[in-house]
């Protein structure tokens, strides 16, 4: 025996050595993925020298690539002063750009949005093997990552944590063959399962055919494989056909487009209402309304002004009122002409959309001959007609219930509204107009001056086109 | 067994020719390779194919000319690269076990100096080393992996290609024994 083992020493230890990992093999399919000493030992051992290597990577770099951002950034703004009108709203919109292209602000504002307690891990390194659709995040036991958590991107899920080492967790991305998760439609609500595939699209199963779902429908989370909350989104239905018993769906997983950087992990998931519309791949910056596009400017967080046809003849009628010194509800006065004509500046700016902010209120002139109000001069502003009597004033807003508005926010909006009418020059910034509107506004120049308060400052002359 | 295939097993007649690489580069060699294999990929995907952990294994094999500690080296590296995927320990282990135990038996028998036979061999463990890969992943956990002949043909032309000047680097840091 001796003489045996001696003699094919090599072959023996080569077949000791592989029963050894065979049994290993079988042990860990039989008890289903426990964590072994060596996993930790070597994940311990390999991934600090990984997330050694990403910070080097980002103070190296990404310095040199942030400098040559900063570069661009800086071009692009100098570029966009010299240009006229909509350089600033250009410039805005790039700020904009830039701020929402920071995928960490991203995350940050989605995980103080979502309701579901979350923390945010960085990619550090892609797990090994053939078909591997794993990656490891630098997130790990310390940081309180278990087994079985969601990740997330604002975007849709990633996948669930399968590995959980101090420093480091092992994510199992749903494009891998083994990955699962129940999903629901947006529209009718179909229940299936998402599996993943080995490439870039994952299919959701066990859909009959009898069940209608359509190309480009959005699936969600269902919250029933007790992974991933209800709620999250997964991805667009790319291909929808029927097959043998069940329908065959695939996916397009919206939480892996454009790559992975950093994601969130739900340490405590909270079940959310499947949405009606689609989400949204990019957040949009919507700018505010500009002051001067035709009195809809209103400080935030004030009621909104509806605009109908009634609010405008109900806004003519209370300027009419207004300008005749006619308080309405009080039971001693006199009722107003409603056949004259107010002046312009007694009218709210909706009734007459000839007359811009900024521009002086003209006087207007009665159509039976009757002299209008040398007040036109000096315009009186309407916010004092609107602060000294409780109903009267132009004020457009709509309520359903009541005709008569005592929202004092409402009443508010409508003051600043008026004051910024009858102090334009005043309060307006300086900014340059549009090159096809300065004729105009040097042409109206004139008009402006006998209408323009005495105490606004004189802005300087610039010659007409014919004085040049 | 004939007393000529005998000696063939019992004697290695290239084993004055045995070589080892400094202690220094043994370990840090397989470290470094794990590493690149598990970072670099994600910032040059088109590098994915690159198995320098296999490679390594070979290059020890045809160095060290002794089948068991090219097929516990094998193992070792196997075991490391089995804990950094997502699959049960032992699929890598097993198989860079065989590559080395084979690797170590063929430079027993052939002059594995030359640069041709360096790239033969090295072409020929890396199909073989997949495709055993396959083999396993389909019969022991009963797994569709994904097996082209065709794009495994090339990654390891690639494979050997870049195992040339690798080996050669290698070899700057062998110590005669």
């Amino acid at each position: 025996m001796e003489s045996f083992l001696s003699r094919y020493r090599n072959l023996t230890v080569l077949l000791i050595v592989i029963a050894g990992q065979l049994l290993l093999l079988a042990y860990q399919v039989r008890t289903n993925r426990d964590v072994r000493l060596i996993r930790v030992w070597t994940v311990s051992t390999v991934t600090p020298m990984a997330q050694v290597l990403e910070a080097v990577r980002q103070n190296t770099f990404g310095l040199v690539e942030n400098y040559f951002v900063l570069l661009g950034v800086r071009e692009e703004n100098q570029k966009l002063r010299r240009e006229l009108g909509q350089q600033k709203i250009q410039n805005h919109f790039l700020r904009t750009e830039l701020s929402t292209a920071d995928r960490a602000k991203a995350l940050s504002a989605f995980a103080q949005e979502t309701p579901s307690k979350t923390i945010a891990a960085r990619i550090i390194g892609d797990g090994t093997g053939p078909n591997s659709a794993t990656v490891f995040v630098d997130r790990g036991s310390g940081s309180g990552i278990e087994r079985g958590m969601a990740v997330i991107t604002p975007d849709g899920i990633v996948g669930k944590v399968v590995e959980s080492y101090p420093a480091a967790s092992l994510v199992q991305l749903i494009t891998d063959p083994a990955f699962a998760a129940g999903v629901v439609s947006q529209k009718n609500h179909i229940h299936g399962t998402l599996k993943g595939l080995g490439h870039s699209q994952a299919i959701v199963d066990y859909v009959q055919n009898e069940e209608k779902v359509d190309v480009g429908e959005w699936f969600y989370t269902s919250g029933y494989d007790r992974v991933f909350p209800r709620g999250f989104p997964v991805g667009q239905a790319s291909v929808v056909r029927n097959g043998r018993s069940v329908k065959e769906i695939y996916i397009r997983p919206s939480g892996l487009v454009g790559g992975l950087e950093e994601v969130l992990i739900v340490l405590r998931g909270v079940h959310q209402a499947i949405p009606d519309n689609a989400p949204s791949s990019t957040a949009m910056y919507i700018a505010p309304a500009p002051p001067d596009s035709g009195g809809d400017a209103r400080p935030a967080g004030q009621p909104p002004v509806l605009k109908t046809e009634a609010d405008k003849i109900r806004g003519e009628y209370q300027a009419i009122g207004a300008w005749e010194n006619h308080p309405y509800g009080a039971l001693s006065s006199k009722v107003p002409d409603f056949n004259v004509k107010a002046p312009a500046a007694a009218l709210p700016q909706t009734v007459n959309p000839a007359s811009k902010p900024g521009e002086p209120a003209r006087t207007g002139e009665r159509p039976n001959g009757i002299e209008a109000k040398k007040e036109g001069a000096k315009p009186k502003p309407v916010a004092t007609k609107v602060n000294t009597g409780a109903t009267s004033g132009p004020l457009l807003v709509t309520d359903p219930t009541d005709a008569d508005v005592t929202d004092e926010r409402a009443l508010q909006s409508t003051l600043s509204a008026a004051t910024r009418e009858a102090k334009p020059q005043a309060s307006a910034p300086a900014r340059i107009p549009p090159a096809h509107a300065r004729g105009a506004q040097t042409r109206d120049r004139g008009a402006a001056a006998a209408a323009k308060p005495k105490s606004a400052p004189k802005p300087p002359a610039i010659p007409t086109p014919d004085q040049r | 067994m004939s007393e000529y295939s005998e000696r063939l097993l019992t004697e290695t007649p290239h084993k004055s020719a045995a070589q080892r690489l400094r202690l220094v580069v043994f370990i840090i060699a397989p470290i470094l390779a794990i590493l690149f294999q598990v970072y670099v990929p994600r910032f040059l995907p088109f590098l994915a194919y690159l198995e320098l952990p296999l490679l390594l294994t070979i290059h020890f094999a045809l160095l060290r000319r002794e089948p068991v500690s090219a097929l516990f080296y094998g193992c070792i590296i196997g075991l490391v690269q089995d804990s950094l995927s997502s699959k049960p320990l032992g699929m890598y282990g097993i198989v860079k076990t065989l590559v080395g135990y084979f690797a170590a038996s063929v430079s027993m028998r052939f002059a594995i100096e030359t640069p041709v036979i360096t790239f033969i061999l090295s072409f020929f463990f890396y199909f073989f080393h997949q495709f055993f890969y396959w083999v396993l992943a389909r019969a022991l956990l009963g797994q569709m992996v994904n097996f082209d002949p065709q794009q495994t043909l090339v990654f390891g032309v690639l494979n050997a290609a870049v195992a040339l000047p690798l080996f050669h680097v290698l070899d700057k840091f062998k110590v005669a024994q």
